[in-house]
């Protein structure tokens, strides 16, 4: 079920890549119970770069997790490229992922005894797919590494090693790439760079992205920015500079 | 600080409890094999002791020497009345005592798997019976009529015999019908380890045992005032040659003195076993506790940050070693005594049936269970606690940080190499070395192979990486991506693999060693037969060793279809004379049928012939080349043989002959039979050879079977290729004890396979994580953990069976002088391979499913 290259993106007729409808999640029972979603819904169409901002506690991270099939909703639906997968097993839930959703960590989450190449064909090979060569070549390329190939994570910087994880993240071509603060573990400058790479892959690619963050300089990378508070969208804008989430911040918070 | 090492200990509950089963198996084994043990000791101290209640003195033969299978030899019944004229004899009874094949209902001879099968001939008659005997009558009566006898009640429940049952009985001559008239056993003792026992009266036992006159021992009681020793010294003056008198005590003393020898045997058996479990035990707790130490870096550096100092980590961990070792060591104790009787039932399915009474549980087996069960764990923490002593504060604040290496630690390698050298150069000079005591020979053999096992545990961290991609392929092939994953996991940590293997190594390195042993035993024994043997049948006891009684030789003898060749056999001494005075040695006597022993053994002749044997005189003795080298006996040379009983016969050597080193199946000197029955008391034959007009076919075999199964039941026809069989089995059968006791060990190590995955499950966790989100499914990851467990296990299977085969080589060449071939059991070893990767699998299946359950959203979460 592997996707070519001629069929990237996706070749759904859907106009949407994740959508996800009145979407709650509690945590615990009774009177310790956190409401970390109260009805969230959202649609995110193909080749959009969409940032998830919130202080906090405000449930992004929640919201991430459950519209990439992490976690279950308490109730409400999400639609992976049309297929509704709050209703799959965990069996289904892993082909769903391996086919449809890329992931990039906070703490890149590399496997140290695999070379870099083979740990971005990995979810390839966890498919049981064949492993496209040029295809690996390119991603090499795309994201700096072709000199670094063979050697492991830990012979890597954090910067370096977060571009295994885009390419990783990239390899199955997947329908939707989530990153869960990309950046929150690197500095300043190496960070500008892993945005760049994620901007210039939604360009060159049409890669859907949804990157979960709390750095505005990070969200002014974004085609949009959904501002979450206390387990609610408050905010949906177009495109915006640092500058002007941090305006938006400062006045969600003020509230 | 002591608060905590407990709360540690109670954080990690379940690896506690996994690094105590490998403790508790060994103290079990231990304690087990002490209450075992000791239990058989007592039951045979009582039935020793019991025998002789109300008795003050005996009288029986006297043996020269002792001998395996002879008794000592009868006297005339005359000195029965003597003893009760003696002044101060309040009482005496007679005694016989001899041996009888009993048979079931089927008229098959009952097994006992090499237990005595014992009889006795009661004075039942006498008013005194009562009073002497150790025997309870269970039910009916005491045997006191010709054709009436009283068993055992074990062999009458195990074969459904009956008070008013018929039984056949097979004593000197051929079998005998019997009425079983009562049934009765030796005081407290429930049963004698498997032995049959049959009860007749004087009268009966004198005529079955061919001993009419005669007596095997008297017992005597004194009158009120009188003393043993008195009566000793008023007895002592009538007796007649080879008989003696003791004291009861005495008596009872040396009856004890052999069993005494085959229980400490059985005990320092079975402790070694359990020895090896805890050693192997050890090693699991070493590297459970270093895996811990070095997933705990963080909190030891926390400690040493709020101010824990070096010596207090240091004993925060051995503290932890004490307490599993201590808690482990009081369940294995108590774990013993349910293992005791499921080590019986072992001996028992082996055909090694032990008596038993009330068990015991001694104070001894407490202290020494404790005592080596916790010393084991501490000192397999001690080094895992240096290491937490070393890890830095400041790793309290780094991501992934484990405790540095030692100050020694780039000694290693050449360290480990040397001690591999060192230890393989001590089992050689134990072994070769021609100037030591057997003591110290087999100590440093021991130590040798102790200090070789933690040497190729280190090296083998070497041999982690090419053994693991060479299984890889494999793995690789079947697992897929898992599969390559699982290869990578176990080469990650090399040094861990290598221990974890390490324990699973010692397990069958030992399992393939005794294995190429028997293996060579049984080739060994088939060489010698093959060299020696050209007879159609050989007819033997059971067990292939056992001497048995002679009758069959004149039941067979008239058939003239048939030639009998007869060999007897007995322990004798040899007694040479020379310049240097007179020399004594112990040696077989066998005695042949000169006329037909060369038509079915095949004398390889150093000097004399086939014709010369034929012509073999009484006063003459064929010799086997090297005891006569060895002796110095020439053909034409005198010597003297002594029976046991005492009497001495001369002879010459008429003839030399080669036998195999390893097994010569006749004794060191042969003479005609005339010669061997004046000499030995009731001679046994321990084979008969037989020729058969049509040779060897299924016809003539059902024929001479049929011929014997009536009347001698409990006699074998062996073809020369079942003869060789009926050896296999023997060895088999003590190999398949050895197996059993040795999976102690790698049930041990399995605790130690599933210890090291579950923490390398919890240590991976987050990447377990990952590797679900990017699309391993759950069977994946199952399958992932399984492949791992498996290259860890073949590792040890890699190292442990060449291993084990070089160690029985080491041994073999240092036989070979005895004849004592190498071969190589290659279905067995395979069957190892297997129940190796079948160990990896069992040791995988619960971390295994921890992995595949472990919540994804969790595992990424975790630190």
């Amino acid at each position: 079920m592997t996707q070519t290259a001629a069929d990237w993106p996706p070749g759904e007729t859907s106009t949407v890549a994740v959508e996800g409808r009145d979407v709650a999640r509690r945590f615990g029972a009774g009177d310790t119970a956190v409401d970390a979603l109260r009805g969230v819904s959202l649609t995110v169409p193909p080749g959009q770069f969409t940032a998830v901002m919130g202080p906090s506690g405000s449930g992004k991270s929640t919201l991430m997790h459950i519209l990439a099939g992490l976690d279950r909703p308490t109730s409400g639906t999400v639609w992976i490229s049309g297929q509704e997968v709050t209703s799959l097993g965990d069996k289904q839930l892993t082909l769903l992922r391996r086919e449809h959703v890329g992931f990039i960590f906070q703490f890149f989450n590399l496997l140290p005894m695999l070379k870099a190449d083979e740990n971005i064909t990995l979810p390839l090979r966890l498919a049981g797919g064949r492993v496209d060569q040029a295809w690996t070549d390119e991603l090499l390329e795309k994201v700096g590494l072709e000199d670094r190939r063979s050697h492991r994570p830990s012979e890597l910087s954090g910067g370096q090693q977060q571009r295994v994880a885009i390419a990783r993240a990239l390899a199955n071509k997947p329908t939707i790439l989530f990153a869960d603060e990309p950046t929150g573990n690197l500095d300043s400058k190496t960070g500008e760079e892993i945005l760049t790479l994620l901007r210039d892959s939604v360009d060159t690619y049409n890669q859907t992205t949804l990157m979960v963050t709390h750095e505005p300089r990070a969200a002014a990378m974004a085609d949009r920015i959904l501002f979450l508070a206390d387990g609610l969208i408050v905010r949906d804008i177009g495109n915006a500079s640092a500058s002007e989430v941090l305006a938006v911040m400062e006045e969600l918070a003020s509230v | 600080m002591i608060r905590v090492a407990l709360r540690g200990l109670l954080g990690r509950k379940l690896r506690a409890v996994l690094t105590a089963l490998a403790v508790i198996l060994g103290v079990a084994m231990i304690s087990g094999t002490f209450v075992l043990t000791d239990t058989i000791d007592r039951a045979f101290d009582s039935l020793f002791t019991d025998s002789y209640t109300g008795t003050d003195v005996v009288i029986s033969g006297e043996q020269a020497f002792e001998t395996d299978f002879a008794r000592p030899p009868p006297f005339d019944e005359e000195l029965f009345d003597e003893v009760l004229a003696v002044e101060g004899v309040d009482a005496a009874v007679r005694a016989i005592q001899d041996f009888a094949q009993l048979t079931d209902r089927e008229g098959g001879p009952i097994t006992t798997g090499g237990a005595p099968t014992l009889a006795f001939g009661l004075d039942t008659e006498s008013p005194d019976h009562e009073r002497f005997t150790p025997l309870v009558l269970v039910d009916g009566d005491w045997p006191v009529a010709a054709r009436q006898v009283a068993i055992d009640p074990a062999t009458a429940e195990d074969e459904g015999y009956a008070i008013g049952d018929s039984i056949d009985i097979r004593a000197r001559g051929p079998v005998e019908e019997f009425e079983i008239v009562g049934l009765a056993k030796f005081g407290s003792v429930d049963s004698i380890g498997g032995a049959t026992v049959a009860y007749f009266s004087i009268g009966e036992a004198q005529r079955v045992f061919e001993k009419d006159g005669q007596l095997d021992g008297i017992q005597v009681a004194a009158e009120p005032g009188t003393t043993a020793e008195a009566l000793i010294e008023r007895i002592e003056p009538l007796l007649p040659a080879q008989t003696q008198v003791l004291t009861a005590t005495e008596q009872a003393d040396s009856d004890a003195s052999d069993v005494e020898e085959f229980t400490s045997f059985i005990q320092y058996f079975l402790l070694a076993f359990g020895g090896i479990a805890l050693f192997v035990g050890a090693f699991v707790i070493f590297n459970t506790l270093s895996i811990t130490v070095a997933q705990r870096t963080r909190e030891f550096a926390t400690l040493r940050t709020l101010g824990g100092s070096r010596r207090q980590l240091l004993w925060s961990v051995v503290l932890e070693a004490f307490i599993i070792g201590f808690l482990a060591s009081v369940v294995g104790l108590f774990l013993g005594l349910v293992l005791a009787a499921g080590l019986n039932a072992v001996f028992v399915s082996f055909g090694i049936d032990l008596p038993s009474s009330g068990t015991v549980f001694a104070t001894r087996t407490i202290v020494v269970s404790l005592i080596v069960g916790t010393a084991v764990t501490v000192v397999a923490g001690i080094v895992p606690a240096m290491r937490a002593t070393r890890v830095a504060p400041i790793a309290a604040v780094r991501e992934g940080a484990t405790p540095p290496a030692g100050r020694f630690a780039r000694f290693a390698p050449a360290f480990s190499i040397l001690l591999v050298v060192g230890a393989l150069v001590a089992v050689l000079v134990g072994m070769f070395s021609s100037g030591l005591g057997v003591g110290t020979a087999l100590g440093l053999i021991g130590v040798g192979v102790v200090l070789l096992f933690f040497g190729i545990a280190l090296v083998s961290a070497r041999l982690v990486g090419p053994i693991a991609s060479l299984i890889g392929i494999v793995s690789v092939r079947i697992g897929g991506a898992s599969g390559r994953l699982a290869r990578e996991n176990a080469t990650r940590n090399p040094s861990r693999t290598a221990s974890t293997a390490a324990a699973l190594m010692i397990g069958l390195t030992l399992v393939t060693f005794v294995a190429v042993i028997a293996r060579g035993l049984t080739s060994s024994v088939e060489d010698a037969i093959d060299y020696q043997l050209v007879t159609d049948y050989a007819l033997v006891s059971e067990n292939g060793f056992t001497p048995f009684e002679p009758g069959i030789d004149e039941a067979l003898a008239n058939d003239p279809s048939l030639t009998v060749s007869p060999v007897r056999g007995e322990n004798t001494r040899v007694q040479t004379t020379s310049v240097d005075g007179i020399a004594e040695v112990s040696a077989q006597l066998t005695g042949i049928d000169p006329a037909t022993i060369s038509s079915v053994y095949d004398f390889d002749w150093e000097e004399g012939s086939d014709a010369a044997v034929m012509a073999l005189a009484t006063d003459a003795a064929v010799v086997e080349r090297d005891f006569a080298a060895d002796n110095e006996l020439a053909v034409g040379d005198p010597f003297q043989v002594q029976g046991p009983s005492g009497d001495v016969v001369g002879l010459t050597v008429a003839a030399t002959y080669d036998a195999p080193e390893f097994w010569g199946m006749l004794g060191e000197v042969s003479v005609p039979i005339q010669t061997f029955d004046a000499l030995i008391d009731s001679p046994r034959n321990v084979y008969t050879f037989v020729l058969v007009d049509g040779g060897v076919n299924e016809a003539t075999k059902v024929e001479l079977e049929a011929t014997l199964a009536a009347d001698f039941p409990g006699i074998e026809v062996d073809t020369q290729s079942d003869f060789k069989d009926r050896f296999e089995q023997n060895v088999s059968q003590f190999l398949n004890l050895l197996f059993v006791l040795l999976a102690l060990s790698v049930i041990v190590s399995l605790f130690g396979m599933v210890n090291t995955l579950i923490l390398s499950v919890f240590e991976r966790t987050r990447e377990l994580g990952m590797l679900r989100a990017v699309g391993m499914t759950r069977r994946q990851a199952r399958r992932m953990i399984r492949h791992e467990s498996v290259i860890t296990a073949l590792i040890g299977a890699a190292i442990g069976i060449p291993l084990g085969i070089g160690l029985a080589a080491i041994i073999t060449a240092r036989l070979s002088d005895q004849g004592f071939g190498f071969s190589i059991p290659w279905l067995q070893i395979v069957i190892f391979a297997i129940v190796a990767v079948l160990a990896g699998i069992l040791a995988a299946v619960f971390p295994a499913r921890r992995a595949a359950r472990l919540n994804v959203l969790r595992a990424l979460q975790y630190e």
